[in-house]
């Protein structure tokens, strides 16, 4: 984000967009998050002063739902799935050799901001387990050592 | 250049994550561009991606597993040269395919993988939209429930509810504005038919959607998908605009007066929004926390107006049940379970997938026959069912019948149709801990035991799985299991501890172990375990390779040893054993 003003008028054009009422809430909230990748405490005050929901009320939405992020996240956003069949196939590892690779925790974000490392509920791959998504590219059968290859390959892109 | 093929490679989520895009480009470079076509899901997922090449005369050949260079020799045999290549073509009568498909009864996944799910006439071409008209000419409201009620249909996103008495009860009110939703806020762990469904068969869930607006004389819907699922989200958007194009969705649908509109609501990631009341919190920009019932949704749901809702899978059933009628779905099933269910098979298991199969045939012919055992030499411990409000299965009970009210029996549930095969890596007390570890994260925090209760039994299964269990630990899960039960308002909290339930039930000799001789005989619980490399070795070196921290050292040929200093007790090394050379001690 540039400066305060231009947040303003890209909100401005999402409430033209989406609407104002109370049940516009997430969708306003997923607007912002699709925008700026998190969602920025001066986008939660300018829509309450904009409409007729509450900061409260908007804030309470967003720390609910899992989707929602307050704080800025990497370039890329690898989620490991921990559902029940990524779990039995060792998804505990493939986060394990993660954070290990990235030399972060679980939930945490690289210094050089380039990856935020993630665990998701299931993402509905599960005859595939173990399996990651960079950002919506879902990576299938993903052991240690692949985990480990998955990241080098990011690297690689982005030289 | 043009070929005298159809070409359809299959591009669901599952596809693509098998790497059928690449495919996708490459036939598009190789200049088959204008006989290309997308597919949904067969349900095969063990054996994606797929490619379907139909020629002239409506033959089919279909390709599974294929890879880039088995689609170089696909391009130069079949589709240059006119020859299939037999070896790699799958057969519906035989073999695998034949021990695949002869138990299955496709109604929900009828047309999926059979169409391409975002050309509607392609849906209108088997037969689409036919019930939607029929009910419209028809146009008596109450004779579309009584059908939906005599073909015995119950809920499928898990509770089981009689669907046609759930369309009555929402008809009988007379309010000036009614409600449906769609509930594929698919958030079991494990089961993945929804999302398949809408990726692969958009049209039959808005067609079943249109009905039963028109049933219980409602004129607006939602259809609230996960966020998960990007690609279930888009296929929608294109289905709802070909449709309302078309004619089926919008005003005064096929010029019979009957409107409806219809909009998608993305949900934020919140297990508990599969529970009706929080889900209509959710679409009305709340949190979603559960509210007490009654009022049921009919009499007050959405913005407090009669609401009806249902799931994907049952609202995809509706539209063969009326162009087939009641009894013909009727006498498909149990005594108290009708029709087919869709069955999402992963974990330790041959063939993981989709499948459909009637009701009333046994857990075991499920997985051992349609879903081919597990494949490997170990024996199956157990099958998940239900996900985190089901239970464990153990092998000994696997005779049961695939029916709502004797799978309750056992202490699972048929919910949404997850089965995870579970074998002897698989530590009970650890799958139990991890049902809390997401049960305790999802909960909402309005009732006190699902909120507080949850995580003190998650502290005492974290504590045994450490080995620091105490032998008044199962008693505590007890006692507690039973109080949250009791205490908790909605579904999530009611069933959350059915997982430590039926393994304290089925498996205490785990969690004895795991207590009294801090043993865990899986091989999980990495305080409770050693690895050991047996004579049988032959000193292949495959486990030194895997070994993610190079604890295993040997000679080529020599038996190998593991430094257990150093061995993180990750299993790699028994996983990739052809010799099951590797023992847990």
């Amino acid at each position: 984000m540039s400066c305060a003003c231009d947040l303003k008028k890209q909100i401005d054009e999402m409430i033209g967009r989406i609407g104002s009422g109370p049940d516009k809430a997430i969708p306003l909230l997923q607007a912002v998050q699709s925008e700026f990748r998190y969602i920025p405490m001066e986008a939660i005050e300018y829509i309450a002063s904009q409409t007729e929901m509450t900061e409260t009320k908007l804030y309470g939405v967003a720390t609910f739902y899992s989707q929602f992020r307050l704080e800025p996240v990497g370039e890329k956003i690898i989620k490991v799935c921990h559902g029940t069949a990524c779990h039995v196939a060792g998804a505990e590892g493939v986060t394990d050799a993660m954070e290990k690779r990235l030399q972060i925790s679980d939930g945490e974000t690289t210094a050089d901001g380039k990856y935020t490392l993630e665990s998701v509920a299931c993402l509905g791959c599960c005859s595939l387990a173990p399996v990651v998504a960079v950002d919506d590219e879902i990576s299938a059968k993903v052991d240690r050592g692949g985990a480990v290859e998955l990241i080098d390959g990011l690297e690689d892109g982005h030289e | 250049m043009s070929s005298s093929f159809k070409i359809s490679v299959g591009m669901s989520t599952c596809n693509m994550a098998a790497g059928s895009r690449e495919l996708f480009q490459t036939l598009e470079k190789e200049g088959f561009g204008d006989d290309l076509s997308i597919m949904g899901c067969l349900g095969m997922c063990h054996a994606e991606p797929q490619i379907l090449i139909t020629d002239t005369d409506q033959n089919e050949f279909l390709y599974l597993d294929v890879n880039p260079a088995k689609l170089d020799k696909i391009v130069h045999d079949h589709l240059r040269g006119g020859m299939p290549v037999d070896t790699w073509l799958f057969k519906a009568s035989q073999g695998e395919g034949a021990e695949l498909l002869g138990k299955q009864q496709r109604i929900v996944l009828g047309n999926c993988g059979k169409i391409n799910p975002e050309k509607i006439d392609e849906y209108v071409a088997r037969g689409g939209y036919q019930a939607l008209r029929s009910v419209l000419i028809q146009h008596d409201p109450m004779a579309v429930c009584e059908t939906v009620l005599a073909s015995g249909l119950r809920g499928r996103g898990g509770a089981g509810f009689p669907t046609g008495l759930k369309w009555k009860f929402a008809l009988a009110e007379e309010r000036d504005k009614k409600y449906v939703i769609c509930n594929a806020d698919e958030g079991d762990p494990g089961a993945f038919m929804d999302r398949s469904t809408l990726e692969s068969d958009p049209h039959a869930v808005l067609e079943g959607m249109a009905i039963q607006a028109f049933a219980t004389s409602a004129d607006e819907g939602y259809i609230y998908c996960r966020a998960e699922y990007p690609l279930a989200v888009a296929r929608l958007k294109t289905a709802i605009q070909q449709a309302e194009e078309k004619g089926f969705l919008g005003e005064n649908i096929l010029g019979t007066g009957f409107s409806l509109e219809l909009h998608i609501k993305e949900g934020a990631g919140a297990f508990v929004c599969g529970e009706e009341t929080a889900l209509m919190a959710s679409i009305e920009g709340e949190r979603g926390m559960p509210r007490l019932r009654p009022p049921f949704p009919a009499q007050s749901g959405l913005f407090g107006k009669p609401t009806t809702i249902n799931n994907v899978e049952t609202l995809a059933s509706i539209p063969w049940i009326i162009r087939n009628g009641a009894d013909a779905y009727h006498a498909i099933g149990t005594e108290q379970s009708k029709g087919t269910k869709v069955f999402a098979l992963a974990g330790k298991i041959k063939r993981g997938g989709l499948v459909e199969v009637p009701m009333g045939i046994s857990i075991r012919e499920v997985v051992e026959e349609v879903g081919g055992g597990t494949g490997t030499h170990r024996k199956i411990k157990a099958v998940q069912m239900g996900g985190p409000s089901g239970g464990c299965i153990p092998e000994s009970l696997l005779d049961t019948r695939i029916d709502y009210d004797e799978i309750n029996r056992t202490g699972a549930i048929m919910g949404s149709g997850g089965m995870i095969v579970l074998d002897e890596t698989t530590c009970m007390v650890d799958v139990a801990r991890y049902f809390l570890d997401f049960t305790q994260l999802e909960s909402c925090g309005k009732c006190t035991f699902c909120r507080i209760g949850t995580r003190r039994m998650l502290e005492v299964l974290t504590r045994i799985c450490d080995g620091d269990g105490v032998p008044e630990d199962i008693q505590v899960l007890d006692a507690l299991a039973v109080q949250i039960k009791d205490s908790s308002l909605c579904g999530l909290g009611q069933t959350a501890p059915n997982p430590v339930l039926t393994t304290l039930k089925y498996f205490r000799e785990e969690y004895e172990e795991h207590i009294l001789h801090k043993k865990c005989r899986a091989g999980k619980c990495t305080n409770l375990c050693d690895y050991e490399i047996l004579e049988a070795c032959t000193g292949c070196t495959i486990c030194a390779r895997k070994c993610p921290v190079d604890a295993i050292s040997g000679e080529r040929k020599e038996r190998h040893v593991i430094d257990l200093d150093t061995c993180v007790r990750c299993g790699v090394c028994r996983d990739v054993c052809n010799f099951d050379a590797v023992k847990v001690v």
